[in-house]
């Protein structure tokens, strides 16, 4: 907001003849509404911030407040090259990607099922949306005890009827056991964002193709996956931003354990079990660096259709 | 011949997407049924669909027979989530209308600013965040629960009702203006009740949201102010057998989310978008 101001009311002083006060008065007026939101936002998202690169450049115990000193960048030199923290990146990384990709495919294919009309789509959407409504620590104990177990789980119950195999799933598979319980959760997410890129199709456009003679196929490489290209975008990369930060599945399924500790549950374990201040700060602010590379594409999708939908209003 | 064929086809995809359907309810529907049974029905391998039904496993989560009581923790997340999305409605809600009715300059900007605070992972500001609570003595406090909570849904909020008030028309507005309105008249009288299905819809995905959280509830709450989702981690560990119990209170801490979710059903991906689709 400063950034702003600050311009205008140069720019005001600068001029001969300085506005009349009622018009920066009026300025102020327009501008009120929105101040208490934004001062909001800055001193409790951005100070936070500002706070852990600081702390990132201290060696900072928490069992050992005495021994507080500044200690330049070793922290990161430290999370960089830590065995354990580099392949918590990995996890994250193989992580996101999985479960993303998986969910949007999967999502893309109930879409179109959905986008035809049949007997009780209604209901079908309905019932689809719904692990997406199960609070996620809910639905990751769930998965663990009802679905996983290996004695009385779900999975080797059915299993049990066909004569099948009884794994032991978590322990066996312990990352993929993590991914199953997320893309079950994320597919309606991708599903509901493609079956609005669906429904916003140009209608006339298709009724041409299909009066032209184009076959389904056609219409769906032709028409549909371009005119969908930034809904899966856009789904890939607002799945990315919540997937990254996730930490209910992999605190509730796995505790972090057998090679599953992601970035946030590996910070979270560095500061709340083991009291490191600097170096979860430097974790932190290597995952922010992750994100914004992640995030300034996702602004750029964001932005995009944002744009279209001022231009159509 | 042609049209048989294609009724034929049209069915096939119908029931392939009532199939896909059903398999993605199917936990669901498993859990509610589990949390019905006895702990030795639920125990079995093969599963015993057709065990007789019971409400022990509801009674054992809310403690009826010994055991911690998961009231607390429900009535902090109601807490919680109930008083951060009405503050989230109070400061979004003038902000949307200084962003889509009478816009500042650069009102863009602002914008993509609210949302890119939404892209910084919530694990980066949580040891400051911990280090203020604990010497302003604010840890294990359920307002500080609702500041953060606020400050996480608050650029979802504003997002949405950007879009959602830049529909009012605007003629409505300048006439209440003309009649001599002031700027908190007009909001309160005339655009929020235009806007209001979007504004229930802002409520409760913001809702959602805050009765979902754990990481923030997790380490800056203890015995006092616990949350429903930090109640659950204590299932994590198994405690011998515990399935029907753990069913009923994942069904339970649940409930409310999916009220809201299929209340919101037809703005949930609005939300879910931040307002990018419609």
């Amino acid at each position: 907001m400063t950034a702003t101001a600050s311009p205008r009311v140069a720019a005001a002083t600068a001029r001969p003849a300085p506005r009349p006060p009622s018009d920066r008065l009026r300025t102020w007026a327009t501008r009120a509404p929105l101040l208490p939101a934004l001062v909001f936002m800055i001193v409790v998202t951005q100070l936070p911030f500002v706070a852990t690169v600081v702390i990132s450049f201290f060696d900072w115990n928490a069992l050992y407040p005495k021994d507080r000193h500044f200690t330049g960048i070793d922290n990161y030199r430290q999370v960089l090259t830590d065995p354990d923290l580099r392949h918590s990146v990995w996890t994250t990384a193989l992580l996101t990607v999985t479960v993303v990709l998986v969910s949007l495919v999967l999502g893309l294919v109930v879409a179109l099922l959905l986008n035809r009309r049949f007997r009780g789509r209604g209901v079908v959407r309905t019932l689809m949306i719904a692990p997406f409504l199960i609070v996620p620590v809910a639905a990751a104990l769930l998965w663990k005890h009802v679905l996983y177990n290996p004695e009385y789980g779900l999975f080797n119950g059915l299993l049990h009827y066909v004569g099948g195999p009884q794994p032991d799933w978590i322990s066996d598979t312990p990352l993929l056991a993590v991914e199953a319980a997320l893309v079950w959760q994320w597919t309606p997410f991708m599903m509901l964002i493609l079956l609005a890129g669906l429904q916003s199709r140009d209608q006339q456009q298709l009724e041409a193709a299909r009066v032209d003679g184009a076959s389904d196929w056609q219409i769906f490489r032709y028409l549909t996956l371009p005119h969908l290209r930034r809904y899966l975008e856009l789904g890939a990369l607002l799945g990315s931003i919540y997937i990254v930060q996730n930490f209910d599945a992999v605190f509730t399924i796995t505790s972090g354990g057998l090679g599953t500790a992601n970035l946030p549950y590996t910070v979270y374990q560095s500061f709340y079990q083991a009291h490191e201040n600097g170096l979860a700060s430097a974790a932190g602010v290597v995952v922010v660096i992750g994100s914004i590379v992640i995030a300034t594409f996702a602004l750029r999708v964001v932005s995009s259709l944002f744009r279209e939908e001022v231009s159509r209003a | 011949m042609n049209t048989a064929l294609n009724a034929v086809r049209r069915g096939g995809l119908g029931l392939v997407a009532w199939l896909t359907g059903i398999v993605f309810f199917l936990p669901i529907a498993w859990m509610a049924l589990t949390s019905f049974h006895s702990e030795s029905d639920a125990a079995t391998n093969p599963p015993s669909f057709t065990a007789a039904l019971t409400l022990d496993g509801y009674r054992e989560f809310f403690g009826v027979g010994g055991g911690a009581s998961p009231w607390p923790a429900l009535v902090n997340s109601a807490m919680a989530s109930v008083f951060s999305t009405l503050l989230v409605l109070l400061l979004s809600f003038p902000a949307a209308y200084a962003l889509s009715i009478r816009r500042v300059r650069k009102w863009t900007d602002v914008l993509f600013f609210f949302l890119s605070t939404k892209m910084l992972p919530a694990v980066a500001g949580l040891l400051p965040v911990y280090l203020f609570a604990k010497n302003a003595g604010m840890l294990d406090n359920i307002w500080l629960l609702v500041i953060l909570y606020t400050s996480m849904n608050l650029p979802i909020a504003v997002w949405m009702m950007q879009s959602f008030l830049a529909e009012v028309p605007v003629a409505v507005i300048e006439a209440a203006r003309v009649d001599g309105a002031r700027l908190p008249t007009i909001l309160a009288r005339v655009v929020a009740p235009i806007s209001l299905p979007g504004i229930a819809a802002t409520a409760l995905i913001c809702f959602i949201f805050s009765w979902n959280e754990l990481l923030f509830a997790r380490v800056l709450t203890g015995v006092v102010a616990e949350t429903a989702p930090v109640f659950l981690t204590g299932f994590i560990t198994s405690q011998g057998l515990f399935l029907a119990k753990v069913c009923a209170a994942s069904l339970v801490v649940s409930l409310p989310v999916l009220a809201a979710g299929f209340a919101a059903q037809d703005k949930l991906v609005q939300g879910l978008s931040l307002g990018a689709v419609k």
